[in-house]
């Protein structure tokens, strides 16, 4: 079971990244990069996940790797001090 | 100044120089300035000492650029592409042993690179491909229609992008490293251009083969990144910057013989001289601020962001591009006529002609649609100035 951070990320991602076979079919460790996420996307990511979570990635989480997977994207939001709880 | 850097002025001043004209008016390939480069070891120069190189920095491959372009751009284009090419392997190869391998033959037989990464039907966008990867048993096969490949005939080995495999998405790229025995290239477009004539830059239906292993073992997006994309943009800067550099010396040795003609007077062109100085003061120093950027991030985890990183080398790409057009037309305006013969000591119809293709070579439209995406990411520079 996906924990609560998880399942709204998949929400932003579902919106915002613009991936050609959905989001419901790939585990948490999926390769986003490898599902199609583009650097286009990956931008129109980062300012949704910023607009849901109301917080603002510092630089040096800016790179491809802080966008890899669902599991990184939680860990770079922990890591930035998001609650692991439903909205 | 370097050995290396000494090597490059001979073979610029001595050879490339003696031959440009006639490379850009047959669109030939510049193979003697080539055979100069490589008989001075000149093409190995950025692989790293354990696999038998020189172990030269980018900073010595941008001088180079910059000495080349001074004399024939279309030399220094072949120069600058090989180059790219070789820094992707270099800091991408890893510890594969096949990589490692082909460094070494690289160094020992100073091979020239070239690349296949636009794609007929993906037009220039180099981030997304069309043709993939077909793997079996550890082999790959690959075709791919590539509507440039600079210099194809004339390298020793290809660097192509693919997807990754036949179910990939067309931004899940990888980039292999093809010796030309594994190489078929189709004749398909010729190469009749208005500048960069001698780059050879025919288009290709090409079938390569080989084993996996060839494959760079890092993403495509990554090699992009983090080593073609800033390093392209410097060492394009770099020539751009010797266009123009040779450009204003003409103009210069012009408005310096007027002067001489009528002492006390101030020539009309030294105005516009001083002008064109301080844009071309502007193109070197922003090129030299993005070389120092681009050290800084290969040297240190706290280097400037990726998205910093590739702002900052889509905006020198932008500046140059324009710069070297501009300078080169001001310089045309201060020499007049005979600036416009082909046939004067002064003619700057080839710079002219040459210095076009910086806009195109990658539109310039594209970078800044790209930029425009990436401002939206960019976070305040924090950085003290000193
Ligand atoms: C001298 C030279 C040597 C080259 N050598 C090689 C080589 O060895 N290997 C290789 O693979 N390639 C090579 N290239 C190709 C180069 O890398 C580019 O792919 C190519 O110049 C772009 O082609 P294009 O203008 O047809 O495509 P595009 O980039 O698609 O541009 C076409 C037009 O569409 C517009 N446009 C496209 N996308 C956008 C966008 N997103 N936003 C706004 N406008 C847009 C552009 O402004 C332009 O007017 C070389 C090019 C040159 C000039």
């Amino acid at each position: 079971m996906s924990s609560p951070l998880k399942v709204r990320i998949r929400t932003v991602l579902k919106n915002a990244g613009s991936l050609q076979n959905g989001v419901d079919a790939l585990p948490d460790d999926a390769d986003l990069h490898a599902a199609g996420l583009t650097s286009h996307a990956t931008v129109s990511l980062m300012l949704a996940l910023e607009e849901m979570f109301d917080i603002e990635f510092p630089d040096r989480l800016l790179g491809r790797l802080t966008f890899s997977s669902i599991d990184a994207i939680a860990r770079a939001l922990i890591e930035i001090g998001v609650q692991d709880e439903a909205a | 100044m370097s050995p290396w850097l000494a090597a490059a002025r001979a073979v610029g001043a001595e050879i490339a120089a003696r031959h440009a004209d006639d490379v850009d008016l047959r669109a030939r390939f510049p193979a003697e300035a080539v055979t100069g480069l490589r008989d001075r070891q000149l093409l190995g120069l950025l692989v790293p000492s354990t696999e038998g190189g020189a172990g030269a920095g980018i900073a010595d491959v941008v001088s180079i650029c910059h000495e080349l372009g001074r004399y024939c751009a279309s030399t220094a284009m072949v120069y600058a592409m090989h180059q790219i090419q070789v820094a992707c392997i270099v800091r991408h190869a890893g510890h594969n042993p096949w990589q490692r391998a082909f460094l070494r033959r690289l160094a020992d037989g100073q091979l020239l690179l070239a690349s296949a990464t636009s794609e007929a039907g993906a037009a220039g966008d180099v981030r997304s491909s069309i043709c993939a990867l077909d793997e079996k048993r550890g082999r790959f096969t690959l075709v791919k229609q590539a509507p440039v490949i600079s210099y194809g005939e004339e390298s020793d080995a290809i660097l192509v992008t693919a997807r990754r495999t036949a179910q990939s998405p067309p931004s899940d790229q990888v980039i292999v490293v093809v010796p030309r025995s594994g190489v078929e290239l189709q004749p398909q477009e010729t190469w009749n251009t208005l500048g960069m004539r001698g780059t050879c830059s025919r288009g290709y239906r090409l079938t390569a083969e080989g084993e996996m292993s060839q494959v760079i073992p890092v993403p495509y997006a990554d090699v992009s990144a983090q080593t073609m994309l800033p390093v392209s943009h410097l060492v394009w800067g770099a020539l751009w910057l010797g266009i123009a550099t040779d450009a204003l010396g003409r103009a210069r040795a012009f408005v310096r013989a007027e002067a001489k003609k009528r002492p006390g007077e101030t020539p009309l062109g030294a105005a516009r001289l001083a002008v064109a100085v301080n844009e071309l003061q502007t193109m070197k120093s922003n090129l030299l601020a993005c070389l120092r950027l681009y050290e800084a991030a290969i040297g240190s985890v706290d280097g400037p962001s990726a998205i910093s990183l590739a702002v900052a080398m889509n905006n020198l790409k932008l500046g140059s591009s324009q710069s070297v057009v501009k300078i080169v037309g001001e310089a045309m305006l201060i020499c007049g006529l005979a600036g416009y013969r082909n046939d004067s000591p002064f003619s700057l119809g080839r710079h002219l002609r040459d210095a076009h293709s910086a806009a195109v070579m990658v539109s310039n439209d594209r970078i800044s649609a790209n930029n425009a995406t990436l401002a939206l990411a960019l976070r305040d520079d924090l950085e003290p100035l000193a």
